[in-house]
């Protein structure tokens, strides 16, 4: 986690808004309240045409020539030298970390170097570039925090999802066992290795239904859709929610 | 190595075999989480990431001077009456081996825990020589009772608990059954300490080899080394050559990690620094030691600036004691002499990746052997390295990694260029996106393996995109 130096900048006036595919179809509502609680803190939201996929599940599979083709489509999205803004851990990391060695050697190194070093996790952006101020609008209830693993060790965030929720005053924060544990998507792994994954998953989805929280809140759609979709067929009482709408609906309707 | 590729090859199988044995699931997951904790507290009171950068420094300053600190190894070694061997296979290494124990007449062989002799699958080769091979530690003991191979580089019989081995010393050895682990570990020790007195030669591993003094350093919890080293009137060293330091100096760091990562040791119970046979004013001591350094598919991992990372690891295991994937099968089901993530990078050099089936994807990539490896090799990065190799169509491209484009199945590749269509060009994507959340409600309730285990994800009434362009229209 070492390797995770972070230098923010100041708050800017204007940022890129990158939804990544699995938000823009499944999860709308993620990009919408990302979106708003960006406008919420007085920032432009620029949300560029033409995206996409950020490439990461072919170049999670070793294609890193489709990968390639995918991720030089979104490289060109970004002209200005805005902050990139990523409801997830796992394709900010594939733009921040991943693309400057998929693109190492090639003609466009220099522009995914430059763009990965102006990407951003949205929670990240928010606490620390926003230093936002949440007033909580909800009812009591407790929640647990999954952290993606490359949220966690790609993006170094595994506490900007707790320190935001710790500003909602009806929110109480539960721990569940072995919190750093892996929930077992890991992008075409889940479809390889159905089995080793289904087992990964239901520790997770059991870890987070025994620990006494009323919803569980991710920050990444993948792990999401892994783990609530676990609960869903399984039946258990606690389910999952993207952690980006959990804080816009908290707080919509008045700001600090 | 047939029987081992073979093995490989049922990853698959295996894997499922055990996440079905409740009993291996529930010994691996106690181990584990006993494993971590205990390495956690060992650390305590480091900075830990200063000693990690420390570590990794080590190992990279060693293996960037590999072939010089070889040759260093080799002259100092022989100055201190080390006979030194080079080996660029393991049935060559068993070879030298076996021809050390004929020159010597010897019937016994008793060995230290080493993992180079199992790559080597040395035992069935001396006993095909009509060698007697014993395993004097512990759990190689216990393994080698089971005729099973070790499922942990550390800890071989990881994967058995008291009872299992209690019924197993009692048919094979006759002891008594018993759930005392003190009383099941003294008759192991009495019946080894006989063979000690009787075996001809020792053979044991190395941990590091020290190039500027000729020192092989040897690390063990159970004295099995200090026997096994010094009792015979000859001792056989076996060790990849990747194992080298360039300075005595350089064993502090890396010790200081490896017993912290492997058991959460602070020191293990021994730390035996070898550096010659007995002297002539000496009472006891081998008569005879030799070092037989083993390539085995390690120079040309050598070759590759990026693969050559793999050559780092000190061997704790570390990485397989906190992969969620490994603490779900288990070490057996990989079917290869190492592993767990470490195996999963280092197998395809040694058997070729269309020899290795599934192993390199058989990982989420989450990083958790990454963060904790104390020599900071980048695990899920070569992990992906492997599966590009394994996937890579390009005839020009030299091949680096046997098996290179084995893995490359033209009905994958035809979804992969739908796929690649579908994101890199605008028009698919809208017309693909349009579709999909139309007829959102014609989406299959059964998508393969994913919803054998959960619910269908369902796509949006309206995408996200579909949602900004109305927002447009009605602000303009």
């Amino acid at each position: 986690m070492s390797d995770v130096i972070k230098q923010y900048p100041a708050k800017p006036a204007r940022v890129y808004f990158y939804a990544t595919c699995l938000v823009d179809l499944f999860y709308p509502e993620v990009g919408l309240a990302g979106i708003q609680l960006l406008e919420r803190e007085g920032i432009e939201v620029i949300f560029p045409q033409h995206q996409s996929c950020c490439g990461q599940p072919a170049y999670t599979s070793g294609l890193n020539g489709q990968a390639r083709t995918v991720a030089a489509s979104q490289l060109e999205l970004f002209p200005e030298n805005w902050p990139v803004v990523v409801p997830s851990g796992s394709c900010a990391g594939m733009l921040r970390k991943h693309y400057p060695r998929l693109f190492a050697g090639t003609g466009l190194a220099e522009q995914a170097e430059q763009l990965a070093g102006r990407t951003w996790e949205l929670t990240d952006f928010l606490l620390h570039v926003c230093r936002i101020r949440l007033q909580d609008h909800g009812e009591p209830v407790k929640v647990a925090v999954h952290t993606s693993c490359s949220g966690r060790r790609e993006m170094g965030i595994a506490d900007t999802g707790p320190a935001l929720l710790a500003q909602l005053d009806n929110v109480e924060l539960v721990q569940q066992a072995r919190p750093a544990e892996c929930c077992g998507f890991g992008g075409t792994f889940a479809v390889r290795h159905p089995e080793i994954s289904a087992a990964m998953v239901e520790d997770k989805a059991r870890a987070l239904d025994d620990c006494g929280a009323d919803q569980f809140v991710s920050t990444d759609c993948g792990c999401l859709m892994n783990i609530d979709g676990f609960a869903d067929k399984q039946k258990l009482a606690t389910r999952g929610q993207h952690v980006v709408s959990f804080l816009w609906q908290r707080s919509k309707g008045g700001t600090a | 190595m047939s029987t081992a590729t073979d093995a490989v090859k049922h990853f698959t199988p295996r894997a499922r075999a055990a996440l079905d044995n409740p009993a291996v699931r529930g010994n691996f997951r106690k181990a584990m989480d006993g494993l971590m904790s205990k390495r956690q507290d060992a650390f305590a009171d480091w900075d830990l990431e200063e000693l990690r950068e420390l570590g990794a420094a080590v190992r990279l300053r060693a293996l960037s001077r590999l072939p010089e600190l070889l040759e260093q190894l080799e002259r100092n070694l022989q100055a201190n009456g080390i006979q030194v061997h080079w080996a660029q296979t393991g049935e060559q290494a068993c070879e030298i081996v076996r021809d050390i124990c004929v020159a010597r007449n010897a019937r016994t062989v008793i060995k230290g825990k080493s993992m180079v002799s199992e790559e080597m699958e040395l035992n069935a080769f001396l006993a095909r020589s009509g060698i007697e091979a014993l395993e004097s530690d512990l759990g190689e003991y216990i393994i080698q009772l089971a005729d099973e191979a070790p499922s942990h580089i550390i800890m071989p019989a990881i994967h058995k608990n008291t009872t299992e081995i209690s019924e197993l010393m009692h048919e094979k050895t006759g002891t008594e059954r018993s759930s005392d682990v003190d009383y099941l570990t003294a008759s192991a020790r009495a019946q080894l300490r006989e063979k000690f007195m009787q075996a001809d030669v020792g053979v044991s591993g190395v941990n590091f080899a020290v190039a500027e003094t000729g020192t092989l350093c040897l690390v063990e919890n159970e004295g099995n080394g200090r026997l096994t080293t010094t009792v015979p009137g000859c001792h056989i060293a076996v060790t990849g050559i990747e194992k080298v330091v360039e300075h005595l100096a350089d064993i502090a760091p890396l010790l200081a990690l490896l017993t912290r990562s492997a058991t959460g040791q602070h020191i293990t119970t021994y730390v035996n620094m070898i550096s010659g046979p007995r002297k002539t004013d000496e009472k006891d001591g081998p008569e005879e030691v030799h070092l037989v350094l083993v390539d085995a598919g390690r120079s040309a991992i050598y070759q590759d600036r990026e693969l050559l990372d793999t050559l780092r690891c000190i061997r704790c295991g570390a990485c397989m004691n906190h992969c969620p994937v490994y603490t779900r099968i288990g070490g057996h089901a990989y079917g290869t002499t190492y592993p767990g993530p470490i195996g999963k990078i280092l197998m395809p050099h040694m058997l070729g990746l269309d020899n290795t089936g599934s192993l390199a994807t058989a990982s989420t990539l989450c990083g958790a052997c990454a963060e904790v490896c104390p020599v900071k090799i980048p695990i899920p990065q070569l992990l992906q390295r492997l599966r590009s190799e394994a996937m890579d169509g390009d005839p020009q491209r030299p091949a680096t990694v046997a098996g290179h484009g084995s893995k490359r199945r033209w009905l994958e590749m035809l979804l992969w260029r739908g796929w690649t269509v579908f994101n890199s060009r605008p028009w698919a994507y809208r017309l693909g996106t349009a579709l999909i959340t139309r007829c959102r409600r014609l989406m299959p309730s059964r998508l393969g393996a994913w919803t054998r285990y959960r619910s269908a994800p369902r796509p949006a009434a309206q995408s996200l995109q579909q949602q900004l362009r109305q927002r447009q229209c009605k602000e303009s």
